[in-house]
């Protein structure tokens, strides 16, 4: 059970290199991992679904491989996580819905593919809010997960279940999805590093979509080190999503090291706002002041439309919602409700029963939000918000290098706490879906803990496609601090 | 108003693709199939998937676009058009909406005689839908999506046309733009190249519009015709009656002979259409457009002009020569074999579009397997315009000809079917026919001019055909005079 614990907790890197110089087996991490999942995960709620049988068997392919001097990739033996609303052939993906209950892709999603081609192994589907809207995990249609630092509080969301499973060993990594703050916020709320890329730079083939000119694949990882290896694999151009970046993919691990000496951060005026837990400033700030004592300078910014942010979001997310869940149906796969009458009511009953409260919500706004008469008022502005909020940060980024903001006001809160409350619950992520409207990259790495003992994530954002920077900067504050080696309890 | 009206219609036109792939995925895009075997995780709307945009498509919509006049645009945007079905997988059709690839253009359309042109408003792209299938089980309807995400242009006319036969000749002039561009069969029947009306009257000489009408269900260009002269009659009417003309869909009945409403606007769809967000914006650029410019083919209008400077042909004879691409080839294929061009006209007129209706040829977007080679065809009207064959033995020997490839001099010479005109010849059989009918002698003597034709019917016949008609005529009126 000791080794077991071990080795569930080894990083990325460092479970890579054991299985590579044959230190230990895959088979020997994998069942690890399994058996951390029996341990910790009935308390937790963070796993869908377990591949036991297929990760096992490609971990014996990954030894046997090994074994006979074969070439293995990066990340071979390494058990991976993925949110549940990335498609796995041999995986059930349900997106924490009822109407995908039981559905089966026949299909792995690209960035499955690039980690199944980089050796690694998907062992567990992640928990996360229905149709990935939510910032809280709680409206998973299956079950809440739980914060492993403090479970009568929310992992956050909607990747809740991917941040909870690495904090707790789960796996050794995993991949999330953000379209407002959904890896960031629970990767903030549990203590580990979540990386939101730039617009592009994940295909998004297989990931069910939620909002499709905001959603990315980000990985989910107890370091940075660990971070930049895992969104090297996943990260590149894809024939099979039109709007993914042409752009070469740079060797995110070779500049983890330089330093931030000259390195110009900013400080956005508006991401410190009121209300804003004074432990969360303070974190953000300490964290600000040690990167200046290592040579960068930090200078005050101004994104003058983050205001519009929030309302911004909730037309252009709804509107394409809207339009992206029509195809649950209930005709071809997925729920369909018993129903005698016509397709009419078969569409009514079977969307009806299988769509959650905050996923009915959204569709209805985002119908609303494109209706004849309304579409110009809403949607059309909406784009010029849109435009006018990532304008502010070209401008800021003519002076600065990165910005450093908290990821959220708050630490994690109790369940339940925001659930009768959507607009309170919306504001979760006032502070990171300005990135996604603006395409930016940004990241969620820990910078310290509240008073309860509850993680406070440093959010940094970059200039597009620069995530090397902010994974640079982002290694060098770890530098400063043990925060990967602080684990939640068991 | 109860004067006289005018009619104004206006039609859109859905033409398949005939692009190898789908539009977003790499499916087949062919026609028929079994049900469910053209499809793919893109065109079925599975979980996840995204579209990726086939070049041929926007290939194929610029040739259109440049072929009709339209500015092409270098920059048009995809739009989800957003409605439930059962045959439409995503619950939205990728289409373009607010910024299409091609904008104002115009056709022109020969009607009586006379040129019309008619404007087209726009051409955009836009993916197909599945099938819905009623009749084939018990317990439900079934969904056959292997045309799901066929490739479609959708081409909007302006409301420029005034009666069914402009509506009708604008059709079959578009469709054969699009044929000789190799873009679509064109097969109403089947469905690549569907129509939809838009009609309304209005006083002559008025320039507002009235209000429209929409008609779909028309399945063959007649049926477009007759359903747009149905519509007006019924506009009329309810307007003389002192009804309102209503904004509507009607269907028509091809049976019945009627259109049936089907929705009205205010049961219209709102499809809430907004900018694709999986589909970068289509960008074309000069050397796209010019590369696409320079793979065009001589088009019908142009080829109908040269081949009646060219030949000294008729318009009209010029146009129904130029309406398939195949065809005109042919005819010039058989000018080039060396027959007289107005010979070779009347002969792929006549003989080689009754072939092409009988044998079902135009079932193919290019015909390439003619039964009978263009060089035969030539061949068999320079005998007859030679004087070796008359006209009806030259039509008996087609049917011989077809698939052979023989050379029909050749065959004339072998079966000694060349044309008689040698009146010592043709006398004797004359003297013959004479003897046997006296009556119809004594008839023409009696002034009955008509009875020459029966006689020389016989004389043919008792010659086996190959009698010069025109020679066995002479003989018969110079016996008859002098007998």
């Amino acid at each position: 059970m000791a080794v077991h614990a071990a080795l569930a907790d080894l990083s990325l890197r460092e479970a890579a290199a054991r299985i590579r110089t044959g230190a230990m087996t895959a088979v020997d991490l994998v069942r690890a991992v399994l058996a951390r999942c029996d341990e910790r995960d009935e308390r937790l709620g963070a796993v869908l679904a377990r591949g036991d049988e297929s990760a096992l068997a490609a971990a014996e392919a990954v030894d046997r491989s090994l074994a006979a001097g074969g070439d293995v990739g990066p990340l071979a033996g390494v058990p991976i996580g993925l949110k549940d609303n990335i498609c796995t052939r041999d995986l059930p993906t349900t997106a924490g819905s009822r109407m995908l209950e039981h559905f089966q892709p026949a299909y792995d999603a690209t960035v499955v593919e690039r980690l199944r081609a980089a050796g690694a192994i998907p062992v567990v589907k992640l928990n996360c809010d229905e149709f990935a809207m939510g910032s809280s995990t709680e409206n998973s249609a299956f079950r809440p997960t739980r914060n492993p630092w403090d479970p009568s509080r929310v992992p956050g969301g909607s990747s809740g279940g991917s941040a909870a499973a690495v904090a707790a060993g789960l796996c050794a990594g995993a991949l999330g999805t953000d379209t407002g703050g959904s890896i960031r916020l629970p990767a903030s709320f549990c203590g580990v590093v979540g990386v939101k890329p730039s617009y592009g730079r994940v295909s998004r083939y297989g990931v069910i979509a939620y909002a499709s000119s905001l959603d990315q694949v980000g990985p989910v990882t107890r370091d940075v080190a660990d971070a930049a290896l895992l969104l090297g694999v996943i990260a590149g151009h894809d024939p099979r999503d039109s709007t993914s970046s042409p752009r070469p993919t740079p060797d995110f691990a070779a500049a983890l090291d330089d330093g931030v000496r000259g390195l110009r951060i900013g400080l956005p005026r508006e991401y410190f706002v009121e209300g804003m837990q004074p432990e969360v400033e303070t974190a953000v700030r300490g964290a600000v002041d040690r990167l200046q004592e290592l040579g960068a300078t930090v200078t005050p910014v101004t994104l003058p439309h983050t205001p519009y942010a929030i309302a911004t979001y909730y037309l252009v997310a709804t509107a394409e919602a809207s339009s992206n869940l029509a195809r649950y149906d209930g005709v071809r796969y997925g729920r369909r409700a018993e129903s005698s009458g016509g397709v009419e009511e078969m569409y009514r009953t079977s969307r009806g029963e299988g769509f959650g409260t905050e996923v009915k919500r959204r569709i209805m706004l985002g119908t609303y939000v494109l209706s004849a008469g309304y579409y110009d008022a809403y949607y059309v502005k909406a784009q010029r918000a849109r435009t006018a909020i990532a304008a502010d940060f070209r401008r800021a980024f003519e002076t600065c290098d990165v910005l450093a903001a908290p990821v959220a006001p708050t630490t994690a809160f109790r369940l339940g706490e925001r659930l009768d409350d959507p607009v309170t619950m919306y504001l979760s992520d006032i502070l990171t879906i300005s990135a996604n409207l603006a395409g930016i990259p940004a990241l969620s790495v820990p910078c310290g803990q509240d008073a309860g003992g509850l993680p406070v994530g440093l959010q940094l954002l970059g200039r597009p496609f620069d995530e090397a920077t902010l994974l640079r900067v982002a290694a060098a504050h770890e530098a400063t601090g043990d925060w990967p080696e602080r684990r939640p309890p068991a | 108003m109860t004067g006289p009206v005018e009619a104004v219609i206006g039609l859109e036109v859905h033409a398949e693709m005939l692009t190898a792939s789908k539009i977003f995925c790499a499916c087949s895009a062919a026609f028929g199939g079994p049900p469910n075997t053209n499809v793919c995780p893109v065109c079925l709307g599975m979980p996840g998937v995204l579209p990726v945009l086939n070049g041929q498509v926007v290939d194929f919509a610029i040739r259109a676009g440049l072929a009709t006049h339209c500015t092409i645009q270098p920059r048009s945007v995809f739009a989800r058009k957003n409605y439930f079905y059962p045959d439409l997988p995503k619950g939205y059709q990728i289409s373009q909406y607010e910024l299409p690839i091609c904008l104002g253009g115009h056709l022109d359309v020969l009607v009586a005689d006379a040129v019309r042109r008619i404007g087209l408003t726009r051409i955009h792209m836009e993916e197909d839908t599945g099938k819905n299938i009623h009749d084939a089980d018990v317990t439900g309807s079934l969904v056959d999506f292997n045309r799901s995400g066929v490739p479609l242009l959708e081409i909007v006319s302006e409301p420029d046309m005034r009666t069914p036969e402009e509506a009708g000749a604008y059709l079959r002039t578009l469709r054969s733009i699009l044929q000789y561009l190799e873009i679509c069969d064109g097969n109403m029947e089947e469905g690549s190249f569907r129509c939809d009306a838009n009609v309304s009257i209005r006083p002559p000489g008025a320039t507002a519009l009235g209000t429209k009408v929409e008609i779909k269900n028309m399945n063959s260009f007649r049926a477009v015709e007759r359903a747009i002269a149905y519509e007006v009659v019924r506009q009329r009417e309810a307007q003389q009656a002192g009804e309102p003309i209503v904004q509507e869909t009607r269907l028509w009945d091809a049976d019945r002979e009627e259109t049936r409403s089907m929705r009205s606007k205010e049961h219209a769809h709102d499809y809430r259409y907004f900018p694709e967000p999986d589909l970068p914006p289509v960008a074309v650029d000069l050397a796209w457009l010019e590369r696409v410019r320079a793979a065009m083919p001589e088009l019908p209008a142009e080829r109908r002009t040269r081949f009646e400077q060219t030949y000294d042909l008729r318009p009209e004879d010029a146009d129904v020569l130029t309406q398939r691409k195949d065809v005109a080839d042919y005819f010039e294929a058989g000018v080039a074999a060396g027959a007289a061009p107005k010979e070779m006209a009347n002969w792929t007129m006549t003989e080689l579009l009754r072939l092409i209706r009988d044998e079902k040829l135009d079932r193919a977007l290019v015909i390439r397997a003619w039964p009978i080679t263009p060089a035969q065809l030539a061949g068999l009207a320079n005998l007859v315009a030679d004087g070796t064959l008359n006209r009806n033995t030259a039509k008996g020997l087609l049917a011989e000809l077809m698939g052979t490839g023989l050379d029909p001099a050749e065959l004339v010479r072998t079966r000694g079917l060349a044309q008689v005109s040698d009146a010592g010849a043709i006398e004797g059989v004359v003297a013959v026919v004479l003897r046997a009918h006296p009556e119809q002698v004594q008839q023409f003597k009696a002034g009955k001019d008509k009875v020459i034709g029966y006689l020389v019917g016989q004389a043919m016949k008792a010659s086996g055909g190959k009698a010069n008609p025109k020679v066995v005529q002479d003989v018969l009126r110079r016996a008859l005079r002098d007998g």
